[in-house]
């Protein structure tokens, strides 16, 4: 009788306001364990939906981010989407596709400039030193430029052409007597932008940006380069140089530098133009 | 099959049906309104407003930003530009003024949605019904508070519907139609002002930010209430109404000072006999004999 007394004043007894509790508690709970696994799968972005420039580690973006999608209305060239519900893209996040309509790296950058949050990080002030991915040439089969073919139209159309794609010439084994103008990526100095692969002229990019992480390897952390180390510190770190000696015949040396072995006095005619002269020579004593 | 007795009936016949309507008229104007500023730019190209709910920019020069998130935002480790934490403290300082829960009926568009539910509801008369606690929104609250801190990811959005329509509407929907129809379906068949009066953290957050608002509902003529209920109900927090129109003997003041009324202002449009009005919080003492002292009033 006393517990129904006590539900008369109070309205609930403790065992039931306790129930109560541990009840809304379990069901959010369970919600929330749902909701935390889903937002696992929810946060992962494909390798070719790329953030606008200045954007956070992925990470950090998606904690950042509050999708309001300022950057995509202040971007000049409409290139910048939000994620759609049903994307395989964070839910009202921004990203572009490099290979459908490429950033064209504005000065003033207006979605950073645009961003009420640091999710685009306000302190890229230089767009040259955005890194919205990383330009990889992913298939050297189909890249035409490796059949021999000019193509260069990656190269041509890089807006730091010369800094983030040069040419490098190699041997034709081919033909045997051409070259081929090979298209290669630096990253210190590629922003991601995108362009190359918006621009290339298969009919699947054989140049695409790719993430940092999936674009770039890395050193061990232990590892030095020898000739590094050596250029660093001025002298040989190990065992320390010690020249060379050839036993060479006389008036013979060897240069390192690469133009091998030279014969002193080479270009002297060793013969006189008339014969008899060597056949009257004299016998070396 | 002829229609029942509805809430506001009588209030049509006695007042005319404008004037019955009036505070819903203003509010669904306001709701369209607001859609219609942030679609001119996308639609028409006429950029007054530019972003979503989350955060806008108007004229190149007012910066708004929704507080839940920026608060989510911050949670998980983000520092705001000035011009984002500017936004917040705008809309923080109008929503704190004006009614926390003003956004819910006169901005945010998922109540278009549970206001349809709950009109068939009443015009069908549906009864099916799941007791969910109108505290639960707290314990969501919480939850999405508590997510950015743990994981550094805005979990919330990747459900919210209220972010999810408006930014449909404006920037594309995807399958968001679904998670409205969702909310729309619970709303109708499993609990009654289920989504918006029980679970959405949003209108728990502005609940709790209005919480000290000055424009409040006041049954500012609570002795001429005759009891016909309609205020109840067309309400969608029915439980804010009764300490304020059934308080005159327990020295309850007649605004509705609970947090989660929503200012929408039905309960003004449907009384035959004009009860309640738009007032400030501080004529609550209006009308109470000098025997209640000062602490029993809020």
């Amino acid at each position: 009788m006393t517990d129904l007394a006590a539900t008369k004043k109070k309205g609930v007894t403790r065992r039931r306001f306790m129930g109560d509790v541990l009840k809304t508690a379990a069901g959010v709970g369970l919600f929330g364990l749902g909701l935390g696994l889903y937002s696992n799968r929810a946060s992962s972005l494909p390798a070719h939906f790329i953030r606008p420039p200045g954007a956070l580690p992925e990470d950090a973006f998606n904690g950042a981010c509050i999708r309001c999608g300022l950057c995509v209305r202040d971007c000049p060239f409409d290139m910048l989407y939000l994620g759609e519900v049903g994307q395989s893209v964070p839910t009202g996040t921004p990203y572009f596709i490099a290979r459908e309509k490429a950033c064209e790296m504005c000065e003033d950058i207006p979605c950073v400039a645009a961003c009420p949050t640091n999710a685009l990080d306000h302190n890229l002030k230089d767009i040259n030193e955005a890194r919205m991915g990383l330009a990889v040439l992913v298939d050297q089969e189909t890249c035409i430029a490796f059949q021999g073919l000019r193509c260069e139209v990656c190269y041509q159309i890089c807006p730091i052409k010369d800094e983030a794609i040069t040419l490098e010439r190699q041997h034709n084994e081919r033909s045997g007597k051409h070259a081929l103008f090979i298209p290669v990526v630096h990253s210190e100095a590629c922003t991601g932008c995108g362009k190359c692969e918006e621009a290339c002229i298969l009919e699947e990019a054989a140049i695409r940006v790719l993430p940092q992480r999936l674009a770039k390897g890395e050193l061990g952390k232990h590892y030095r380069l020898g000739w590094k180390q050596k250029e660093r510190a001025g002298r040989s770190l190990v065992t320390p140089d010690i020249e060379h000696q050839y036993n060479l015949p006389q008036g013979m040396r060897y240069e390192h530098g690469g133009e091998g072995l030279i014969q002193d006095g080479a270009g002297e005619i060793p013969f006189s133009d008339n014969p008899l002269d060597t056949l009257n020579r004299e016998a070396p004593r | 099959m002829a229609i029942k007795s509805f809430p506001g009936k009588e209030a049509i016949q006695t007042q005319g049906w404008l004037k019955a309507h009036k505070w819903l008229l203003l509010r669904r104007a306001s709701q369209i309104g607001i859609l219609v500023l942030f679609l001119l730019g996308p639609l028409a190209g006429i950029w007054i407003v530019k972003g979503n709910l989350s955060g806008s920019m108007t004229l190149e020069v007012l910066p708004l930003t929704d507080p839940f998130l920026l608060l989510q935002s911050m949670l998980s480790g983000s520092v705001p530009i000035l011009s984002g934490a500017i936004g917040a403290l705008i809309v923080i300082a109008f929503y704190a003024l004006m009614g926390g829960r003003l956004f819910c009926s006169w901005v945010c568009p998922v109540n278009l949605v549970t206001d349809l539910a709950a009109w068939l509801r009443r015009r069908f008369d549906l009864r099916g019904n799941t007791s969910l606690s109108r505290n639960l929104r707290y314990w969501i609250l919480g939850l999405a508070l508590l997510f950015p801190l743990l994981t550094g990811v805005i979990v919330w959005e990747y459900v919210n519907p209220v972010s999810m329509f408006h930014r449909g509407l404006i920037f594309g929907m995807g399958t968001a139609w679904v998670v409205v129809l969702a909310v729309f379906l619970f709303d109708l068949l499993i609990a009654k002002h289920g989504w918006c009066g029980r679970l959405c953290p949003m209108g728990a957050f502005y609940g709790l930010l209005g919480s000290g608002a000055l424009l409040r509902v006041s049954a500012a003529q609570r002795e001429k209430c005759d009891d016909c209920m309609d205020c109840f109900e067309i309400c969608p927090e029915p439980q804010v109404i009764k300490p304020a129109l059934k308080g005159a003997d327990n020295c309850v003041g007649p605004v509705i000072l609970d947090i989660n009324c929503t200012n929408c202002g039905r309960c003004i449009d449907v009384c035959a006999k004009g009860v309640f009005r738009f007032d400030s919080r501080f004529h609550n003492r209006e009308g109470l004999p000098e025997s209640c002292s000062k602490t029993q009033t809020a």
